[in-house]
C-alpha cells in the first residue's frame, strides 16, 4: 500500500517495578485503519502515550519515525504540531460548555491583545462540524448532545487541529451498537480521504468490520501484525493472539438447571424520569427470573434498561413509580436500596467506577461496605480481623489479582476492580443477582471468568438477571431474554432460538413503526 | 491523603517485600506528621532553652488546646463527607457560651441545667445546619457561613455586647478544676496523676498483648512482635513521662479528662464502627454508598448535628477556661479545628482522615503557639507562621501520596 506515515522502534517503557512496554514496534501506512489490540494491560494506551508525547522522550527508550523524521515529543502539544491526535477513552470535553468553546479550548483564535474572536471561532467550529457530519449549532453545550454527538465534537476538534493520524482509545466502548456503527463508518470515509487512523478497541467485530490491519499486543510485547486480505483475519485468529491460545468456547457451559420456582416477578412496572417528570423512562413492563436461570435484557441505551434495574432496586432512580414486585411469591416494596438488599437483591452497575467502588479505598473497605453489620459484632463496632478475613475469601473466590487486600481499588486493573466489586455484592448473599453490563471494558480473559463465575451463582441456585449491549454475550450466557425498546417490553425469546437478527429485527422494526405512526 | 495511617495488617506485611528504601519511605510518609511534631517539639525546646518541657507549659498544652481538640474531632466527620467545613463552629461557642454565663451569672440558675440546656442547645443549631445540608442539599459552606452571622450576632444579643462572667465555682469545677486525693496528693508531689499514668500505660501494653493473642487464636494475620514492641513501649513512656510532668504541676486537670475522653470516642467511632466508615465512604463515593443501601443525607445531617454538640461543649470549656464569655468569644476558632484536621492529613475532598491525627494536627499547631509565646514572639508574625505551617503540611501531604500512587 502506501508509504510509511509512522514507525515505533523497539520502545520501551519502565514503571517503577513493572515493563509496561518491551521492545514494542509498530508500523502504520499512510491512509489505513489500524487496529491495536491486546488485553487489558497489554500496554495499548501506555503505546498510544508514548507516541503523543504524554511520556515525554526519555522517559522511554526507542525511536519514533513520523514522516521519514526522528520524533522527539516533548509534550502532546508537539505531537499535536505535525498532526497526531490522541481522542482518550474518557471525553476531554467541559459539559458546561458550547461545542465550539470546547473545540478550540487551548487552541483560541485570539487577537494580540488575547481576546478571543467569537465569530471565527463559531464559523471554523461550524465548517468542522459539517465535515464530519454533525448537524448541531456550535452554540450548544456539550451536556445538551448526546454521547455519539460528543464523540463527534471529538474527532471535529481533531480535524480543527489538522489531524494526518488520528488514535481513538476505545471510542465505541460507550456507544449504541447504531452509533457505534455510524461512527466506524465515518472513519471509512475518512480514509478515502486520506487520513490515517490507529484504532483501540475490545470489540472484535469492529476490527473486522473497519481495519485494515491489526497489531496485537500481549503483556506488553508486539506479538503479530494481521493483515486485512493476507492473514486469516476473524475473530477468533485476533484472540488466538491475544490470549496466546485458542479460545472455542468464549462462553463456558453450563447445564441448565431452572427452578419452577419464580424468584422475582415484576408486574407493571412503570417509571418516570427524575428530572422531566412528565417522561415515562419504563412502561408498563413485566417480567419474571427463575431460581438457577440467566435472564438477559437486550436493548439499545436509553431502553430504559438501567433504569428499570435501578428502580427495582430499592428505587435508587426515577420518581413516580408504580407497579408491583413479588420475591419468592411474597410481595415486596423496596422503598430504599437497603430494603433490597436486605432481601436479597444485589445490583452490579455498568458503571463501576461513578456508583459502584470507593477508588481510594482498600478493597477490604469495598468488599463489606454494603453489608457491614455482617462483620460488626454488638453496637456497631467492626471486627476488623473478621473483615480481613472476608475480603480475603473474597478475593480468592473471585480471583481477583491484587496484592493485598489493603490495595486502593482504583490501581487495579479494570477487570479486576470489576471482580471486587462481584465479590462486595457476593459477600450481601443476594439471591436475585442484577448485572448491568458485567463485561464492559474488560478483556477476554477476564470476561470469560465473569461468565465461569455467573454460571457458579446459577448452579446454586441463585438468578441472574444480565443486561448487555453485546448480543453475542446475551446469546451465549442467557436462557431467556428480553428485548426492550424505548422503555418497552418488546419481546420475550428463548436464548438457544434466537438469533443477533432475530433481535434486532424486533428493535428496528419498532423504531420503524414509531416512525411511520409519526408521519400518518 | 494520609492514606496509609491506620491501615490494618495487611498493608504492613505487603511493605514488607519491598526494598529498605521503599519500607524507609513508607514509614517516612505514614508517620509523616508524628516525626514533624517531634521536630517542632525538639526545635522549640532547644529555642526555649528547654521551658517548653516545663511541667507547667506541658500541662497547660493540653489545657489550652481542649476545646480545639474537641470541635476538631467533630469537624473531622465533616471535612470526612467531602471536605465539607463548619464555619459557624466560633460562632456557636459565643452563642452557648454566653447562654451558659448569662444562664449562670444572670439568671442564677443550677449550673448542672445549663450545662445540660447548653449541649441541647449546640445539638439544636447541628440539627438546624444538619437538616439544610443534608436533607435540602444546600453547600455546606454556604449554611455555616449564614450560621457564623447569625449565631454570633445572637450571641452578641443575649450577652447584651457586654461582658459576662462565670463565678459559680460549682461550674468551673465541672470542667476546670484538678484531680486531687485527700492525704495522698497533700505534699508537693500529685501522686494520683502518677499512678492514673502507670495504670493507663498498663493498659495499653495489656491491649497489645490482648489484640495479638485474639489474632493468634483466630489465625489472623499477625504485625511483626517488634513492631508492636516498640510502638507500644513509646507510647507508654510518653503517657508515663506526661503524667509524671502532671505530677510536678497540679495533677491532672477535669479538662483533661474531658478532652482525651471525646477524643477516644471519637477515634474508637471513626476507626471501629460501622456508623464511623459510612462518613468515610460518602467522602470517597457518594452514589456508590447510596447504592450500597446507606441513607447519604443522613450522614451529612449526623455529622453537622454532632458538630453542633461538639461546638456546644467547647463553647462550655471556652466558658470556664476563660471565666467569661463576651461578643468576641470563639473569634475564629473555627479555623484552629479546621486546621488541626488538615495538618493532621485529613482531605481536603473528603474520605481520609484520622482522629490520631487530628489529634497530632491540633497539638503541632499548639506547640508551635505556645513555643512563640514564650519566645515572645508577637501575635501578627504567629499568624504568619500557623498559616505557613498549615500551607506547608498540605503541600507535604499531597506530593508525597502522589508519589505514593502507582504513576
Amino acid at each position: 500500500m502506501g508509504k510509511t506515515l509512522l514507525e515505533m522502534r523497539s520502545i520501551t517503557k519502565e514503571f517503577p517495578g513493572v515493563k509496561a512496554l518491551d521492545n514494542v514496534n509498530l508500523v502504520v501506512e499512510e491512509g489505513e485503519i489500524h487496529a491495536l489490540i491486546g488485553e487489558n494491560g497489554a500496554g495499548k494506551s501506555t503505546l498510544m502515550n508514548v507516541l503523543s508525547g504524554t511520556f515525554p522522550v526519555g522517559s522511554y527508550s526507542g525511536e519514533i519515525y513520523y514522516d521519514g523524521k526522528l520524533c522527539q515529543f516533548k509534550n502532546q502539544r508537539d505531537s499535536e504540531e505535525v498532526g497526531i491526535v490522541i481522542i482518550h477513552q474518557e471525553l476531554a470535553l467541559i459539559p458546561l460548555l458550547t461545542i465550539g468553546e470546547n473545540m478550540f479550548m487551548g487552541n483560541e483564535f485570539k487577537n494580540k491583545f488575547g481576546v478571543i474572536d467569537w465569530n471565527k471561532t463559531y464559523y471554523e467550529a461550524e465548517k468542522h462540524m459539517r465535515q464530519v457530519g454533525l448537524k448541531e449549532s456550535a452554540h450548544t453545550l456539550i451536556k445538551d448532545i448526546g454521547t455519539g454527538k460528543q464523540q463527534l465534537v471529538e474527532i471535529a476538534k481533531a480535524f480543527a487541529k489538522k489531524v494526518r493520524l488520528l488514535i481513538l482509545d476505545e471510542p465505541t466502548s460507550s456507544l449504541n451498537d447504531e452509533d457505534a456503527r455510524m461512527l466506524l463508518d465515518l472513519l471509512l470515509e475518512f480514509k478515502k480521504q486520506g487520513l490515517t487512523s490507529i484504532i483501540i478497541t475490545h470489540k472484535l467485530n469492529e476490527i473486522i468490520y473497519c481495519a485494515d490491519k491489526a497489531t496485537i499486543l500481549r503483556d506488553g510485547s508486539t506479538i503479530e501484525t494481521l493483515v486485512k486480505g493476507v492473514d486469516e483475519f476473524s475473530e477468533q485468529r485476533i484472540i488466538k493472539g491475544m490470549v496466546g491460545r485458542p479460545m472455542e468456547d468464549r462462553y463456558p457451559a453450563r447445564e441448565h438447571n431452572i427452578s419452577d420456582k419464580v424468584s422475582l416477578e415484576v408486574r407493571n412496572w412503570t417509571v418516570h424520569h427524575p428530572l422531566y417528570q412528565e417522561r415515562i423512562v419504563d412502561d408498563n413492563v413485566s417480567f419474571n427470573v427463575h431460581k438457577g436461570e440467566v435472564v438477559g435484557f437486550s436493548g439499545l441505551q436509553g431502553a430504559g434498561r438501567t433504569e428499570l434495574a435501578m428502580s427495582i432496586f430499592g428505587r435508587s432512580y426515577g420518581t413516580n413509580i408504580t407497579g408491583e414486585m413479588f420475591l419468592n411469591g411474597k410481595k415486596v416494596n423496596f422503598k430504599k436500596p437497603q430494603d433490597a438488599i436486605r432481601s436479597g437483591l444485589a445490583y452490579i452497575t455498568e458503571d463501576r467506577k461513578v456508583y459502584g467502588l470507593i477508588l481510594d479505598e482498600t478493597i477490604r473497605f469495598n468488599t463489606t461496605l454494603a453489608r457491614l453489620d455482617k462483620v460488626c459484632g454488638g453496637g456497631g463496632v467492626i471486627d476488623t480481623d473478621m473483615e480481613v478475613q472476608v475480603a480475603e475469601d473474597m478475593t480468592r473466590e473471585m480471583g481477583t489479582k491484587t496484592p493485598s487486600i489493603e490495595q486502593a481499588i482504583g490501581h487495579l486493573s479494570g477487570g479486576n476492580q470489576q471482580k471486587a466489586l462481584l465479590g462486595k455484592w457476593m459477600f450481601t448473599e443476594p439471591n436475585v443477582l442484577i448485572m448491568d453490563e458485567p463485561t464492559r471494558g474488560i478483556d477476554v480473559g477476564a470476561k470469560y471468568e465473569i461468565y465461569c463465575l455467573i454460571n457458579e451463582m446459577v448452579a446454586n441456585g441463585k438468578s441472574v438477571i444480565m443486561i448487555s449491549s453485546e448480543l453475542p454475550e446475551l446469546l451465549g450466557m442467557c436462557d431467556r431474554i428480553y428485548v426492550m425498546n424505548e422503555g418497552r417490553l418488546l419481546a420475550e425469546v428463548k436464548a438457544s432460538e434466537a438469533t443477533q437478527e432475530s433481535i434486532m429485527g424486533y428493535i428496528i422494526r419498532d423504531t420503524g413503526d414509531k416512525k411511520e405512526s409519526v408521519h400518518q | 491523603m494520609n492514606k496509609t495511617a491506620n491501615k490494618g495488617a495487611g498493608e504492613r506485611a505487603a511493605v514488607k517485600n519491598g526494598s529498605f528504601y521503599r519500607r524507609l519511605i513508607s514509614f517516612i510518609t505514614k508517620y509523616a506528621m508524628v516525626i514533624a511534631l517531634v521536630v517542632v517539639f525538639a526545635l522549640f525546646a532547644i529555642l526555649t532553652d528547654g521551658r517548653l518541657l516545663n511541667a507547667s507549659n506541658m500541662s497547660n498544652l493540653m489545657l489550652q488546646n481542649g476545646y480545639v481538640l474537641v470541635m476538631a474531632c467533630g469537624m473531622l466527620l465533616c471535612i470526612l463527607t467531602g471536605g465539607n467545613i463548619d464555619l459557624s463552629v466560633g460562632s456557636v461557642i459565643c452563642m452557648v457560651g454566653g447562654i451558659a454565663a448569662v444562664l449562670i451569672s444572670n439568671v442564677g440558675m443550677d449550673p448542672y441545667l445549663t450545662i445540660v440546656i447548653s449541649l441541647v442547645i449546640g445539638l439544636l443549631v447541628g440539627v438546624w445546619q444538619g437538616y439544610w445540608i443534608g436533607y435540602v442539599r444546600i453547600p455546606p459552606f454556604i449554611t455555616t457561613l449564614g450560621g457564623m452571622f447569625i449565631f454570633r450576632g445572637i450571641g452578641r444579643i443575649i450577652l447584651d455586647n457586654r461582658t459576662v462572667s462565670i463565678q459559680d465555682s460549682r461550674f468551673l469545677d465541672i470542667f476546670t478544676a484538678y484531680i486531687k486525693i485527700p492525704g495522698l496528693d497533700d505534699g508537693e508531689v500529685i501522686w494520683s496523676a502518677l499512678i492514673v499514668g502507670v495504670i493507663v500505660a498498663a493498659l495499653v501494653v495489656f491491649n497489645m498483648l490482648k489484640t495479638r493473642r485474639d489474632r493468634a487464636k483466630h489465625g489472623y494475620r499477625q504485625n511483626s512482635f517488634a513492631s508492636d514492641i516498640i510502638r507500644t513501649v513509646i507510647i507508654a513512656a510518653l503517657v508515663i513521662y506526661y503524667s509524671y510532668l502532671l505530677s510536678q504541676y497540679r495533677g491532672i486537670s477535669v479538662m483533661l479528662v474531658w478532652v482525651v475522653a471525646i477524643c477516644l470516642i471519637y477515634n474508637f467511632i471513626t476507626s471501629k464502627t460501622a456508623f464511623g466508615r459510612y462518613f468515610y465512604a460518602v467522602g470517597g463515593n457518594e452514589k456508590a454508598t447510596q447504592l450500597s443501601g446507606i441513607n447519604t443525607n443522613k450522614i451529612y445531617f449526623l455529622a453537622y448535628a454532632n458538630m453542633g454538640l461538639l461546638a456546644g461543649l467547647s463553647g462550655l470549656l471556652v466558658a470556664a477556661r476563660v471565666g467569661s464569655v463576651n461578643g468576641n468569644t470563639g473569634n475564629s476558632f473555627e479555623m484552629d479545628a479546621i486546621g488541626a484536621c488538615f495538618i493532621g492529613g485529613a482531605s481536603a475532598y473528603g474520605g481520609s482522615g484520622t482522629v490520631g491525627g487530628v489529634v497530632i494536627g491540633a497539638l503541632l499547631l499548639g506547640v508551635i503557639t505556645m513555643g512563640m509565646s514564650i519566645l515572645g514572639l508577637g501575635d501578627s508574625i504567629q499568624q504568619v507562621i500557623r498559616g505557613a505551617v498549615l500551607l506547608v503540611a498540605v503541600i507535604f501531604d499531597v506530593v508525597t501520596s502522589r508519589k505514593a500512587g502507582t504513576r
